[in-house]
């Protein structure tokens, strides 16, 4: 029994601390006035909770937010489980290669990345270079720091990033996947994409609510990037404002309130707690079992 | 069978869409390697060539020379620091969790694995302020212990070697037992070494979550000399406003993700596993 416990202990404290202990304190800091100079935590009357109401930074992080995830979520679920069919092809050679080269973007951290896309597309980088001599455009895009660009690059970097991860995950339960199934197909006058719509996305449904999911919950939680592109400010003009950055703000930032960024958080994990509900549902799966 | 032409078709379509996508994924890197090798002024002219005109190595001689006041080599160290005593204290009591949820007997064992696993619901945002100010109050502001001390222990990887364990064969144990070994000998000279390869799969994505970390370093480090890699691109990035040094920030992120690089061609089949793991959840 002692023995028992002993094992338990370590990781035991640790939940106890940063995360049981966590989750009430950022309940507390909620209903208060946060001053980390003075170290005082005073009782504001749900006045963080009724702030939330006319948050007009909010409303844009949640659009950006929403946007994103709207976005990247089909986006990049539908490539990798494209790519994987293919690759799960067993006449098609060279798959340890492609696995390799594909894998790269998933090895590289989110601050590494966010710097080669940064280069890439910026003034002088090589994408406006090939748009130029393409004759595609006349004057380079400033990518970088135009309202109407900056966060749909961002969404092209992610899609990329996290299409090799989730393309693994397909891969690794269309082993599983009986031949036969497709053979018979076959027989029936399938086509490969009949083969794709019929056999494959039915049998992969429960790895689709899988990646969705962690699709959902990795765009709702996107910060390095957002960060990273606009040196924190979630510039221009709020364009990559995200509510992970936003809370980020309230909290360490100049605005200093921290209380009202512990609600934020709530909200965004209530937020995400609902929209992965709703996709599950749509999906037809009964969650991951 | 015999092959149709429709077939081959087909399949060179097939061959097609991977060797796009290949492209498509690779490009960005050898662009990126290329302009580490560029001065410059060849960069901001807006070369797209691969092929430096002036080819120079002079940015990593930068990143690497004590002269030039380049912090490089400090944040690098400091990131292996991190990533190597984070990565074995996180899969040691992991490990130890799993193995007590699985095998041993106490009261309230099922209680504390159920609430185990509720804590994996709980998204990082929440945690993050609270976690910030019990850190701060244990007066870890500016240590390594900050970036080490809540990523102690990984909930999913708790979850996995429980599972790994309830397979795992008990005679073993036993037969140890027999020859006189007490509960932790048993643990640490028979259970742990055949365990290998459930270790060896979570500390390789633990390794790359404390080596790619962002959040966390940019929130509880504050002197420069205790950044770590991730932290101290960024320092290099914003550190030119008017002509960034994109030759210079392309190099130290190359020299970033080589490290993992490594690991994943050393470790490729426990990769492959970990996701698998992951996708059958």
């Amino acid at each position: 029994m002692i023995q028992g416990y002993g094992f338990l202990a370590p990781a035991l404290l640790i939940i106890l601390i940063f995360f049981v202990l966590s989750i009430l304190f950022a309940v507390y800091l909620s209903f208060n006035n946060v001053d980390l100079i003075a170290h005082t935590y005073t009782w504001n009357n749900f006045k963080n909770w009724t702030n939330l109401l006319t948050d007009k930074q909010l409303i844009r992080a949640l659009q950006n937010t929403s946007f994103f995830a709207l976005i990247v979520v089909p986006v990049q679920t539908f490539i990798a489980l494209v790519i994987a069919y293919i690759l799960a092809n067993k006449s098609i050679q060279g798959k340890k290669v492609f696995r390799l080269v594909y894998f790269l973007p998933t090895l590289t951290s989110s601050a590494a990345l966010t710097m080669i896309f940064m280069f890439l597309f910026n003034l002088n980088g090589p994408v406006n270079g090939v748009l130029q001599s393409l004759h595609w455009i006349s004057q380079p895009i400033n990518f970088i720091n135009d309202t109407h660009w900056t966060l749909k690059i961002i969404m092209v970097m992610n899609i990329w990033s996290t299409v090799p991860y989730f393309m693994t995950i397909y891969l690794a339960s269309l082993v599983d996947l009986p031949d036969s199934m497709y053979e018979a197909a076959e027989i029936d006058g399938a086509n490969v994409i009949d083969k794709l719509r019929f056999i494959t996305i039915p049998y992969l449904r429960p790895i689709t609510t899988f990646v969705l999911l962690t699709g959902i919950i990795g765009t709702f939680q996107m910060f390095d990037q957002a960060y990273i592109f606009s040196g924190g400010t979630g510039g221009p003009a709020n364009s990559t404002l995200t509510v992970s950055l936003l809370i980020f703000q309230y909290a360490f930032g100049t605005n200093n309130q921290m209380g009202y960024a512990a609600v934020l958080a709530i909200l965004l994990a209530v937020i995400i707690f609902i929209v992965t509900r709703i996709a599950e549902k749509l999906n037809g799966g009964n969650g991951i079992r | 069978m015999k092959k149709t032409k429709k077939q081959k078709v087909l399949k060179s379509l097939l061959y097609i869409v991977l060797i796009a996508y290949a492209i498509i994924t690779f490009y960005p890197f050898l662009w990126a390697v290329a302009a580490s090798f560029k001065p410059l002024s060849e960069i901001t002219s807006g070369s797209m060539s691969l092929i430096s005109k002036h080819f120079t190595t002079e940015q990593y001689q930068y990143l690497f020379s004590a002269k030039s006041g380049s912090m490089f080599v400090t944040w690098f160290i400091n990131s292996m620091i991190v990533s190597v005593i984070g990565t074995a204290i996180n899969v040691f009591l992991n490990t130890m969790a799993g193995y007590s949820l699985a095998r041993l007997s106490f009261p309230g064992r099922k209680q504390f694995y159920y609430g185990i696993l509720a804590m994996m619901m709980v998204p990082a945002q929440v945690l993050l302020i609270p976690n910030y100010l019990i850190v701060k109050n244990l007066g870890m502001l500016d240590t390594f212990w900050a970036l080490i001390l809540p990523a102690a222990i990984n909930i999913g990887n708790i979850f996995m070697m429980r599972q790994f364990f309830l397979s795992f064969p008990k005679d073993v144990e036993e037969a140890a037992r027999i020859d006189g070994l007490s509960r932790v000998g048993t643990f640490f000279r028979i259970v742990m070494p055949l365990a290998k390869p459930s270790i060896a799969t979570q500390a390789v994505f633990v390794f790359m979550g404390f080596w790619n970390n962002f959040l966390a370093p940019m929130l509880y480090m504050h002197t420069p000399s205790k950044f770590t890699l991730t932290l101290g691109l960024q320092v290099l990035q914003s550190a030119d406003q008017g002509g960034q040094m994109w030759n210079r920030v392309m190099a130290a992120s190359i020299l970033t993700i080589i490290p993992i690089i490594i690991l994943y061609i050393l470790f490729n089949g426990y990769f492959l596993q970990g996701v698998r793991m992951d996708g059958e959840k």
